[in-house]
């Protein structure tokens, strides 16, 4: 029966370091059909093609359970070039070509076609010499099958648009003898619209020649444009594989977000609460942040005094950005006002001096400094901007070590971080401790305005729970405006009074948390809801 | 209209491209002038210096194609060649079969020597410059080791004339005349057309025989370069040309005839084939015409008497100038195999190069060992013409030297082509022979002039990675700009159908 596919991968399941990402699942694809993969950030789609492709990073954290089977027989992919020989080929996102190279250079990278030559007879293949006029040829052949007649074969590749650069990593794959499975890895992610097209036409092109294509894409719209079915992964679970004739675009959506929300928040301490649009905490205005992969395009919002407000949204669409910007770690243009004052981000130290707080999503690189003791971290910036814990001899500034000791102490004691005492290096902490060390930090400043990017990113259960009670916490009793970022959506909807959903650097729309999964999943693909119908 | 702003445009950016060259052949141009020595005098002493290091400089351009930048480990090269000219010299040998040794010994040496650099480069990715300078200094402490306590102390050795007084350790200075001194430079014309003539005649034959064992398709190109060979060979019996090919040594003037004569007859060879063989249109053949009388015109410019003295004055070595340009032809010839495709892949990316099944690491530790293997014979090549051996010093500065000819030639960390080599070493040693004598008549003072060029060769190389350094930053800076929206180019006749699943 399971012949009829090509690929099929049953009972998928891997763990990195005790932590399933992937539970049982399934997937199939067919000869010559265009199959989805589809699924949040951290859904387990990569997770899954590093299994198919056997990447070193399966093996060396333990290899993975299930069977992978293709034309019905069990296969093992033990290495990239298995894969490779089995005919499975990976149009990568990053372009895995040579700039400085011309066309038939990259295509036929590491498989050059060279003549014998008297010295390779001696010394070995090493020494043939090229036979560019063949490598040409088949260069041209393979860019002609995907209808890219007007790529010069000689022409370099530093300076073309980047959609030839996607057809020529294409043509490489084609020109590859016995291709079978073609892996799209969000092709269309770095493309403009006209480029898009053109690429889901070449799918179908090569779909045609028999090729199978397994496609990951965030953009709903798109597939149900090109492909054929679709596998849903949520959580790293199987949820459905299904025909796209089958399904709706908000049903999808739906399949891809579904879930339980817990409320985080006791709604008793929500009435206690005062939120005005008078009062407004932070403003943006026609913001811009250039921050490499996560750029902020002119975003206009305002947070309001004492409000807990989310930033989500899918990776590289500009939410990790906003947060960046204002702390001063990339340039900015456009106005910020926090309590209506105008920030200059140009000058490093202006939202910290301002009652901003920032714990950074990058704890080890930004966050912490992973060489110095967890005392030193947590009082570090307070030491800096607002001259706590130091003691004034003369024009000097000495350490108050005793009262930074004591401080450390309580905010080890609050936030239970486990650590030997306060001298311990933050770098040998677990990421849960090490993330409450930043939060400690930022609490420390004293801060009228919490930013926190991605807080529970890399932390256990436990460690979630924890952080995400104590946001809640400050923010009732203190007052704290508190401003989320986070790639999971749950958490943004179990404790923020309005969630922004950014795409492509831009709000795309304002929700509220009890708005449906359906609503969500369509604002997070960038699909207007009177689009999806 | 158009024409001349993209005239201006192309000059602007040659200008861009070549300032390193530019501005250094302008220093040179006032230094000459400022000192006021005699062309003679500076031409002689260039081509000597061409001579000396050319071949060294060469050695370095493989390591940066590979993308290991420039190689400051060459002095470990250096050490391999300088081990192996004591060795020849203690045993008493000399003349070109003493050389032949000192290669056979130097060589096996170098390799080893390249491999574990290669080795150590691999584990050290992006710090290879810095590792190589370290590296350099470190093997100069082991061969401290070796020269001042090793030998004489360990190895008993006794000859008065190498060892210190006390019977450890190894005189500062060797003297090379009677032995080595000139081993390369002394070859006669006529020996080196004999000994061609008779490597090709053998590589032919064993060409015939791998051809009768179908191993290998004999091609006209074989039969045409051996009858060319075994011509010049005949020609060499002719009684006044053997006279003149018995010497050793080239008046410039004669070299720079017979170079042009030869580019002439291949420029004559290239207009026939394209007439008669190809049958091009006319218009193709004003390039080469133009050549042609460029050529014509540097001939007759040999006739004005300035120009003519001091040609007739220099005087060539031959045989390290035919390895000069046998070294050039192999750094070409190189890029056309598959592991000169290897390299350059590897040198423009190592991610891509591993995606694509190429042993990165290998062909790392490979262009380490052909650079260190030709960098000991560029030290035995300079050593033999220099004719003293300075024991502890003369390769301490070598990467220095050659490194920052190459910069001055233009090239860069990650680009370095042979006519960068070249031009960097005429304008690098020019400058190095006339800035004493212009600072002298400048200031008065010809330390002053040494200063500058140490502080020129220094600086040279600081500016050159600051550059590298600077673009590299902004590369990661900036990320790549999306393209222009694509032109969307007509799809061939096929239908695009949805697919029907059973």
């Amino acid at each position: 029966m399971d012949d009829q596919y090509l690929l099929s991968m049953k009972n998928i399941s891997k763990e990195y370091f005790g932590n399933r990402v992937l539970k049982g699942v399934n997937l199939n694809v067919k000869p010559g059909e265009i199959h989805a993969l589809v699924g949040e950030n951290g859904a387990g789609k990569s997770t899954l093609m590093n299994i198919l492709f056997g990447m070193p990073v399966i093996y060396s954290t333990g290899g993975f359970e299930g069977e992978i089977q293709i034309n019905g027989e069990s296969i093992s992919i033990d290495s990239p070039h298995t894969a490779m020989n089995c005919g499975i080929g990976m149009v990568h996102q990053e372009f895995m070509l040579i700039p400085e190279f011309n066309v038939t250079e990259n295509i036929k990278l590491g498989r050059e076609i060279g003549e014998p030559t008297a010295l390779s007879k001696i010394f070995g293949n090493l020494l043939e010499k090229m036979n560019w006029t063949q490598m040409s040829k088949e260069a041209r052949k393979a860019l002609d099958s995907i209808g890219m007649m007007n790529i010069d074969e000689y022409a370099k590749v530093a300076g073309m648009p980047i959609g030839y650069k996607q057809f020529i990593e294409i043509a490489r794959e084609i020109d590859k003898t016995g291709i079978k499975l073609l892996v799209f890895d969000e092709p269309t992610a770095v493309l403009t619209e006209g480029e898009a097209d053109r690429l889901l036409e070449i799918m179908r092109l090569i779909a045609e020649k028999g090729i199978a294509i397994i496609f990951i894409t965030h953009r709903l719209t798109e597939v149900m444009a090109v492909a054929d079915s679709m596998t849903i992964l949520r959580d790293g679970e199987f949820v459905v594989r299904k025909d796209v004739k089958d399904i709706t675009l908000a049903k999808i959506a739906e399949l891809m977000i579904g879930r339980q929300i817990d409320k985080l928040v006791d709604d008793s301490l929500l009435a206690s609460r005062n939120l005005s649009d008078d009062k407004i905490a932070l403003e943006f205005k026609d913001y811009h942040v250039d921050m490499p992969g996560e750029r902020v395009k002119g975003m206009n919002i305002k947070i309001r005094e004492g409000e807990i407000f989310g930033f989500g949204g899918l990776a590289g669409q500009g939410k990790i950005g906003i947060a960046n910007g204002i702390i001063g770690l990339f340039e900015t243009q456009g106005d910020v006002f926090a309590f209506g004052k105008r920030l200059d981000l140009s000058k490093l130290g202006e939202a910290l001096r301002n009652d901003i707080a920032f714990v950074s999503e990058d704890r080890r690189g930004v966050g912490l400094l992973l060489g110095e003791s967890v005392e030193r971290n947590i009082t570090f910036t307070a030491m800096q901007i607002k001259d706590q814990f130091l003691r004034r001899i003369g024009p000097m500034k000495i350490l108050d070590k005793a009262k930074a000791d004591q401080h450390t102490r309580e905010m080890i004691k609050l936030f239970d971080i486990r650590c030997t005492g306060p001298s311990q290096t933050a770098g040998s902490l677990s990421g849960g401790n090490q993330q409450k060390v930043c939060l400690a930090r930022a609490i420390t400043m004293d801060p009228k305005i919490l930013i926190v990017s991605e807080p529970t990113r890399g932390i256990d259960i436990g460690a979630k729970k924890l952080v995400l009670e104590y946001l809640t916490k400050i923010n009732r009793e203190q007052g704290t405006t508190i401003v989320m970022i986070s790639s999971e959506l749950v958490e943004l909807r179990s404790l923020c009074d309005r969630i922004a959903i950014v795409s492509e650097g831009k709000v795309f729309s304002v929700m509220k948390p009890d708005d449906s999964d359906a609503a969500f999943g369509l604002a997070m693909a960038g699909v207007r809801e009177e689009e999806a119908v | 209209m158009s024409q001349k702003t993209d005239f201006f445009k192309k000059a602007g950016s040659f200008l861009f491209d070549n300032k390193v060259m530019i501005a250094f052949a302008a220093i040179c141009l006032a230094a000459i002038v400022l000192s006021g020595s005699p062309m003679t005098f500076i031409v002689d002493g260039v081509f000597t210096r061409i001579t000396r290091n050319t071949f060294t400089v060469l050695a370095l351009i493989i390591p940066v194609l590979a993308g290991l930048g420039l190689n400051f480990g060459i002095v470990i090269g250096a050490i391999a060649a300088q081990i192996a000219v004591f060795c020849v010299v203690y045993w008493g040998l000399g003349g070109f079969g003493g050389m032949l040794l000192s290669v056979l010994i130097a060589t096996p040496l170098a390799v080893l020597f390249g491999y574990l650099v290669g080795k150590l480069f691999n584990r050290m990715k992006g710090a290879e410059m810095i590792a190589g300078l370290i590296l350099g200094y470190f093997a100069d402490g082991l061969y401290q080791l070796l020269f001042l306590v090793i030998i004489g102390g360990v190895i008993p050795v006794n000859n008065p004339k190498l060892i210190i007084s006390g019977g450890v350790g190894v005189k500062n200075t060797i003297d090379l005349t009677g032995n080595l001194k000139y081993a390369i430079d002394s070859v006669r014309m006529v020996d080196i057309v004999t000994v061609v003539f008779y490597v090709v005649l053998a590589v032919t034959l064993i060409k015939v025989i791998l051809h009768l064992l179908k191993k290998y398709q004999l091609n006209k190109g074989d039969f045409i370069f051996f009858g060319i060979v075994g011509l010049l060979f005949g020609i060499s019996y002719i009684p006044v040309v053997e006279k003149f090919l018995s010497t050793d040594r080239l008046i410039l003037l004669d070299a720079l005839t017979a170079v042009l004569i030869v580019l002439a007859i291949l420029q004559l060879i290239k207009i026939v084939r394209s007439i008669w063989i190809d049958k091009e249109p006319l218009k193709t053949l004003v390039k080469p015409i133009v050549t042609l009388l460029v050529y014509g015109l540097i001939y007759a410019l040999t006739f004005i008497p300035e120009i003519e003295e001091v040609l007739s004055y220099v005087k060539l070595p031959v045989l390290p100038f035919l390895l000069i340009a046998g070294l050039c032809w192999f750094n070409q010839k190189i890029l056309s195999t598959r592991l000169g495709q290897n390299m350059r892949t590897v040198g423009q990316s190592q991610s891509v190069a591993m995606a694509s099944g190429i042993d990165v690491d290998k062909t790392r530790v490979i262009a380490m060992i052909i650079s260190t293997v030709l960098a000991s014979w560029g030290q035995l090549i300079f050593l033999q013409n220099i004719g003293t051996f300075s024991t502890y010093g003369a390769h301490t500065q070598i990467a220095q030297f050659a490194i920052a000819a190459l910069l001055v030639g233009g090239a860069s960390v990650q680009k370095a082509t042979n006519k960068q080599a070249i031009i960097g070493v005429i304008l690098f040693h020019t400058l190095f022979i006339v800035a004493p004598e212009a600072g002298k008549q400048l200031f008065d003072n010809a330390q002053i002039g040494e200063y500058f060029r140490v502080f020129v060769s220094y600086g040279v190389i600081a500016l050159s990675l600051a550059m590298h350094a600077w673009t590299q930053f902004k590369k990661e800076v900036q990320p790549p700009t999306g393209g222009a929206d694509l032109e969307i180019p007509a799809l061939p006749a096929v239908t695009v159908k949805q697919q029907t699943l059973k």
